[in-house]
């Protein structure tokens, strides 16, 4: 069987798909790639099924070797990609020979990178998704990140053709980001200061981050202090704790919770968030859920219709 | 009860302020129907307390259509009238002892009670499951006989053992695998709460509806089915 021999897991690397989906009530968190624009166009370049396993390489410093040819696909953070030495261009598949390196640098513009292969990572599947929810032990080779010598299976035999990101659709991570909130669960109960205060101002990416929830830093939201029975998560739900800062919830929340939520932010502005540094700035903008359904419909019509033309140099619409 | 969009994904039916023993019955049958009738754009539901959240396939329906639908099927329930529907009672075997049950003395000692009779009050109650969270398998079970209920620990212990059984306030619930927890362990389980080989569809033992008993074990009949003592 063809492999990736990791010779550098780096950060913090996993194994992320589309996630699990119908395990919430058995208490599963969802999992899965956290910035699902750059994710689906890995798969998109490798004429990949929409979801399949990619790695999701968080800061950088990983490092592996190839043990047959295969085609690659690298999107998502910036990070100074070198195959044997020579650079690879970014948002873009490449074809790699047996006994090729692959190095990741450091981040400088975003955090998130995905590597994915002609025909997805073949790890095994758990509750129908190859999804690493480290919390809970689940996915990958040991329900746990990358480590050295891990030898990842990748099938032999796949060779689409070579393809880039048109350089319009590519994201520029360092641009400070507005992003669409609804207003739910318990918004009523936020006084109109709180809600005031919540959407004129802005707010920092804090260092307290990762993959279950983006802690944001900034003028503070007085939440009502009404004890609340624990109630199921959304995706991007906004949790208000005690102290009046912000959380956004991703893909590794927990499933039930008991703080007060204004509201929850577009699935495609979480993606945009988690590739946001400590430091960056976030704004809220209050909508309705027919723009944002209007919006992620788009997205997934986009992804899962449209086609390469023109020698791959173009994709057309459905 | 109030039915509203909470995301693009989901729609959340509230069906009171306060947690209430009585909703729970009336929740379960909400899943049962919304799943019966909607079942191919449910994605999956999360009964929680005084909750139920819906996620749904965005791409067949629109949030409004959810909204309109949910609150059909509910006044439909309604108007049925309550009714009892018991819920699926399970046994859950405890070996409570001092080794496995590390809060016990304390919690006796605490409470003025002897150990016995903390394992009486545990085990004569049947209790219901009102949510499943903080980890996979996990049931909140409730209510306590309030002489045992006690808050938890203001510093969580770093690892609690697989099928530890631990008190927090009005409730108890078992640790479906080691993890960091804060809750008062009175004892341990030697069933399995969840199967992480996920070969049956169904890896969590509990669900929310279900009725639960503790049944009181020996430390042989713990070692029999398959419990495992602290080395």
């Amino acid at each position: 069987m063809p492999e990736l021999v990791v010779l550098h897991p780096g950060w913090q690397s996993t194994i992320q798909d589309a996630g699990r989906s119908g395990y919430f009530r058995q208490g599963l968190s969802e999992g899965g790639a956290l910035d699902e624009h750059a994710f689906r166009w890995a798969n998109k370049l490798l004429d990949n099924e929409p979801n399949a396993a990619c790695i999701e390489i968080l800061l950088g410093k990983f490092e592996a070797k190839f043990t047959a040819d295969a085609v690659i696909a690298v999107t998502g953070a910036d990070m100074a990609v070198t195959m044997n030495g020579q650079v690879l261009s970014h948002w873009s598949s490449h074809s790699v020979q047996r006994g090729d390196v692959i190095r990741f640098g450091q981040a400088h513009s975003g955090l998130r990178t995905y590597l994915g292969i002609a025909g997805g990572w073949q790890t095994p599947r758990q509750f129908g998704s190859r999804t690493v929810v480290m919390r809970e032990n689940l996915g990958g080779l040991d329900g746990g990140p990358l480590k050295q010598g891990d030898r990842l299976a990748f099938k032999a035999g796949e060779s689409p053709a070579r393809r880039a990101v048109p350089a319009a659709l590519r994201p520029d991570y360092q641009t400070p980001l507005t992003v669409k909130v609804m207003p739910g669960y318990q918004y009523e109960h936020f006084g109109v200061i709180a809600r005031r205060t919540f959407e004129t101002s802005e707010y920092i990416v804090s260092n307290d981050i990762n993959r279950m929830g983006y802690k944001l830093t900034g003028p503070p939201v007085s939440a009502d202090t009404r004890k609340l029975a624990s109630e199921g998560i959304a995706h991007g739900a906004i949790q208000i704790p005690p102290d009046g800062q912000p959380i956004v919830l991703l893909k590794d929340r927990q499933t039930i919770g008991g703080y007060p939520k204004i509201g929850c932010v577009a699935s495609l502005d979480c993606a945009r968030l988690s590739q946001r540094s400590p430091g960056s700035p976030i704004r809220f903008e209050f909508t309705d859920v027919d723009r944002i359904q209007a919006e992620r419909r788009l997205f997934d019509r986009f992804f899962n219709y449209s086609h390469w033309v023109d020698d791959s140099r173009q994709i057309a619409w459905p | 009860m109030r039915v509203h969009a909470v995301s693009e994904q989901a729609v959340q039916v509230e069906f009171g302020r306060d947690i209430d023993e009585a909703l729970i019955p009336v929740i379960a049958r909400a899943v049962e129907a919304i799943r019966a009738e909607l079942g191919s754009v449910i994605i999956d539901l999360i009964p929680s307390y005084t909750t139920l959240l819906c996620f749904y396939d965005y791409n067949q329906v629109d949030s409004q259509r959810m909204v309109r639908e949910i609150t059909r099927i509910l006044s439909a329930i309604y108007a049925g009238g309550t009714g009892s529907i018991g819920g699926r009672l399970v046994e859950i075997p405890v070996w409570y002892d001092l080794s496995v049950g590390y809060d016990l003395g304390a919690l006796a000692q605490q409470k003025s009670l002897s150990i016995t009779e903390i394992i009486e009050l545990h085990s004569a109650r049947e209790y219901q499951v009102f949510a499943i969270g903080f980890n996979p398998g996990f049931g909140f079970l409730g209510a306590l006989d309030e002489r045992i209920a006690t808050p938890r620990h203001s510093t969580p212990r770093r690892q609690v053992p697989q099928g530890s059984v631990g008190i927090a306030d009005a409730q108890t619930a078992v640790y479906p695998m080691a993890s960091p927890g804060g809750w008062n362990i009175i004892g341990r389980t030697p069933r399995v709460m969840f199967d992480p080989s996920g070969r049956s569809g169904q890896a969590a033992l509990l669900s929310v509806g279900d009725r639960v008993r503790f049944i009181p074990i020996s430390r042989s009949e713990f070692i029999e089915q398959g419990g495992q003592p602290d080395a």
